[in-house]
């Protein structure tokens, strides 16, 4: 590099430009052997780990199901005009495609998928494949709205005709309590439907307690860790590590055992009279973030010990004998000072609490599941893997943003483990 | 202690609070870890003090137990290989990253280290539906890459650390003195970031050891790991030989804290900085 910065020495201008380019080429072939360095861990990363994510992210916005099964029935719903009752020729394209699901036993599987849009659209499915199997011909629109008047909706068939199209915002929609009408308005969901937004306020409402819960007890631990002697503060700090490194599966179970009716913080509080009869401690809200906040304690603690103690005690010995008195030396001297550890703590305990899963499965109740579980419950239980990834979709956006303002803020290569 | 030797009687009361108010922190993070572990040793099958008797019933149960022990044995093999290829990328990337000349070199750091901020509900789960595309589920190999993946991001940071104060005239010097670049890798650097890379590498392992969510997506009951079998056991009845496998953990984290302590002086030590 210095080199290059001091042509008027190099010699004759021949040799001049064979060095320059001597030298890019060095610093090229250099280049490319650092970025050989990089390349495998690269490379797994985005195979393994970054490839999965973009395919769930599409996943939140496919819609393969109806396009898949009933490829007859959206081609003649493409010259449906949306008006009236499809024609004949609508049904009995309709009827071919439900013989050929009858066959591969995909009957229920696109019911499903228009179920979720049109309650009751799966039993109907069912009914109409088994219709079908009974044989007879047409025409085949008298007989259906016979069966069922409902198949003469042109609601149904709009949103029939919808689910047909390669990609639907109903996922993403429905996430947010948001729904699509017949004619495409969006409006919000049934109240019945609309959980959603109510599991994302409750999610960011339970990292927000535990942060601050973390941030309350953890600033004066990490002060008394900064300002004691190496001799103290070392055997004080194995007991902010030693939970810091313990799983948090064995740490959940020992609040379990510790706040379940017939546990051991039940057994004190009657003991020493507190109470008279068993307290509920788990299963509830307060378990949630008191577990929560047991084992987010350290991410909080750590980062903002790392500021504290770089901060030389020379500055508050200068304030107090500039005659501050010493709370205010504490708050305008010494606390401006700690609020990156302070921002780095919280926002590391912050995103790294809304993805929490384990602990609010085990110790929580119904009403303090977090979008995780419910990612969880989405993909496993109800096998609808569209919402899950439309929920995961959020939560990734959510954690992303907050990811990259840390970033921003702290710097990602500024984080020390230990 | 606390206290400047010039505070005022209310400074002090101040001071006394604080320390009050410390030590019920102190007690707050360790006093359930503290809790669980005698438990273990209890003769019967409940969980209150004081214990009815002293045992080892729950050990022996663990240790015979066949589902525990090929649990176990999954715990091992797995983090064994996630650990293994977390360090050599993990290592191998912050070497490269700390030459100062790859391009992008911030955006892919945050890449790296990503699998560490996405929630792990998110990667089970795209995991689960990309792995069963190309036949990765239920298998072995498949929770050996999750695990790496999620492992890899600890060994990039501790390697990174130990590099930040690296003499680089050192290996100038040895490149000058006629040795390839692999010696003064192998002889060089190697020894210089060796703490980081082991500190990295026991994170890995750990990391891979008590991770539950990615194996309950991606493993069958034949690749149940101890963490799988804990949270089975938790979610239906917590039997004390749960709390014997905690108890088993927590010396397991001890000893692990203490090892990552002493690589930290010696990586203090070897680089000249701090005693």
């Amino acid at each position: 590099m210095a080199v290059a910065a001091l042509p008027g020495e190099a010699g004759p201008d021949v040799d001049r430009t064979s060095l320059k380019t001597k030298l890019r080429r060095a610093e090229r072939v250099n280049r490319a052997r650092s970025f050989s360095l990089v390349a495998p861990l690269l490379l797994f990363v985005l195979a393994v780990f970054a490839l999965p994510i973009g395919l769930m992210l599409v996943r939140a916005v496919e819609n393969t199901e109806v396009r898949e099964t009933m490829p007859r029935t959206i081609a003649a719903l493409d010259g449906w005009d949306g008006r009236a009752t499809p024609g004949e020729d609508v049904f009995a394209a309709f009827v071919e495609d439900l013989v050929q699901t009858q066959k591969d036993r995909t009957t229920a599987l696109v019911g499903k998928r228009i179920n979720y849009e049109v309650p009751g659209a799966r039993s109907r499915f069912l009914k109409a494949g088994r219709l079908v199997d009974a044989g007879g011909g047409g025409p085949w629109r008298e007989k259906f709205i016979a069966a069922d008047p409902e198949w003469g909706s042109v609601e149904f068939w709009a949103i029939m005709k919808r689910a047909g199209a390669t990609f639907t915002p109903y996922y993403l929609l429905t996430s947010l309590d948001l729904r699509q009408d017949a004619q495409g308005a969006v409006s919000r969901n049934f109240a019945d439907q609309s959980i959603f937004v109510d599991i994302f306020i409750r999610t960011i409402w339970i990292s927000l307690l535990v942060t601050l819960a973390t941030l309350v007890l953890g600033y004066p631990v990490a002060h008394l860790l900064a300002i004691l002697p190496p001799r103290h503060a070392n055997v004080l700090m194995i007991l902010v590590l030693l939970p810091f490194t313990t799983s948090i599966l064995v740490r959940t179970t020992a609040w379990i055992v510790l706040l379940q009716s017939n546990g051991v913080l039940n057994d004190i509080l009657l003991a020493l009279n507190l109470t008279t009869e068993r307290v509920q401690l788990i299963f509830n809200r307060f378990g949630t973030v008191l577990a929560m906040t047991h084992i987010q304690l350290p991410f909080t603690i750590l980062p903002i010990y790392s500021v504290m103690k770089s901060i030389p005690p020379s500055h508050l010995r200068a304030a107090r004998s500039l005659g501050a008195g010493p709370l205010t030396a504490f708050v305008s001297v010494y606390m401006p000072q700690t609020l990156p550890g302070v921002g780095a703590g919280c926002l590391l305990t912050f995103i790294l609490s809304l993805g929490y899963y384990i602990t609010p499965a085990l110790v929580g109740g119904p009403q303090d599941q977090m979008v995780s579980y419910f990612v969880a419950l989405y993909t496993n239980r109800e096998m609808n893997w569209g919402q899950a990834s439309a929920l995961g979709a959020i939560l990734l956006l959510i954690t992303l943003a907050l990811y990259a303002l840390f970033n921003r803020l702290v710097g990602i290569d500024k984080v020390k483990l230990g | 202690m606390l206290a400047p030797s010039y505070a005022t009687p209310r400074e002090k009361l101040s001071y006394f609070i604080f320390a009050l108010f410390c030590t019920v922190v102190f007690l707050f993070l360790i006093g359930p870890i503290l809790v669980i572990m005698p438990l273990s040793f209890s003769s019967e099958p409940w969980f209150t003090y004081p214990l009815p008797g002293l045992s080892l019933r729950w050990y022996i149960d663990f240790f015979t137990d066949e589902r525990w022990r090929i649990a176990l044995q999954n715990s091992g093999i797995v983090a064994l290989f996630a650990t293994l290829i977390a360090t050599g990328l993990g290592t191998l990337a912050a070497l490269g990253l700390s030459r100062g000349n790859v391009p992008f070199a911030g955006l892919i750091l945050s890449i790296l280290i990503s699998p560490m901020i996405v929630p792990v509900v998110i990667v089970a789960v795209a995991m689960f539906f990309g792995f069963a595309a190309v036949g990765l589920n239920n298998t072995y190999l498949g929770l050996i890459l999750a695990h790496a993946i999620l492992g890899t991001p600890f060994v990039v940071i501790t390697v990174t650390a130990t590099l930040t104060g690296f003499d680089r005239t050192l290996t100038r010097a040895a490149a000058s003195l006629g040795a390839s670049p692999w010696t003064t890798f192998r002889t060089i650097t190697l020894p210089l970031i060796a703490p980081g890379v082991t500190s990295g590498a026991l994170f890995a392992f750990v990391t891979s050891w008590d991770e539950v969510v990615v194996a309950l997506f991606l493993a069958s009951p034949d690749q149940r790991t101890l963490p799988r079998q804990m949270f089975s056991g938790i979610r239906e009845q917590i039997s004390p030989t749960i709390t014997a496998a905690a108890t088993l953990l927590v010396f397991f984290a001890a000893l692990l804290m203490l090892t990552l302590e002493l690589l930290r002086r010696r990586s203090e030590r070897l680089r000249g900085t701090g005693g």
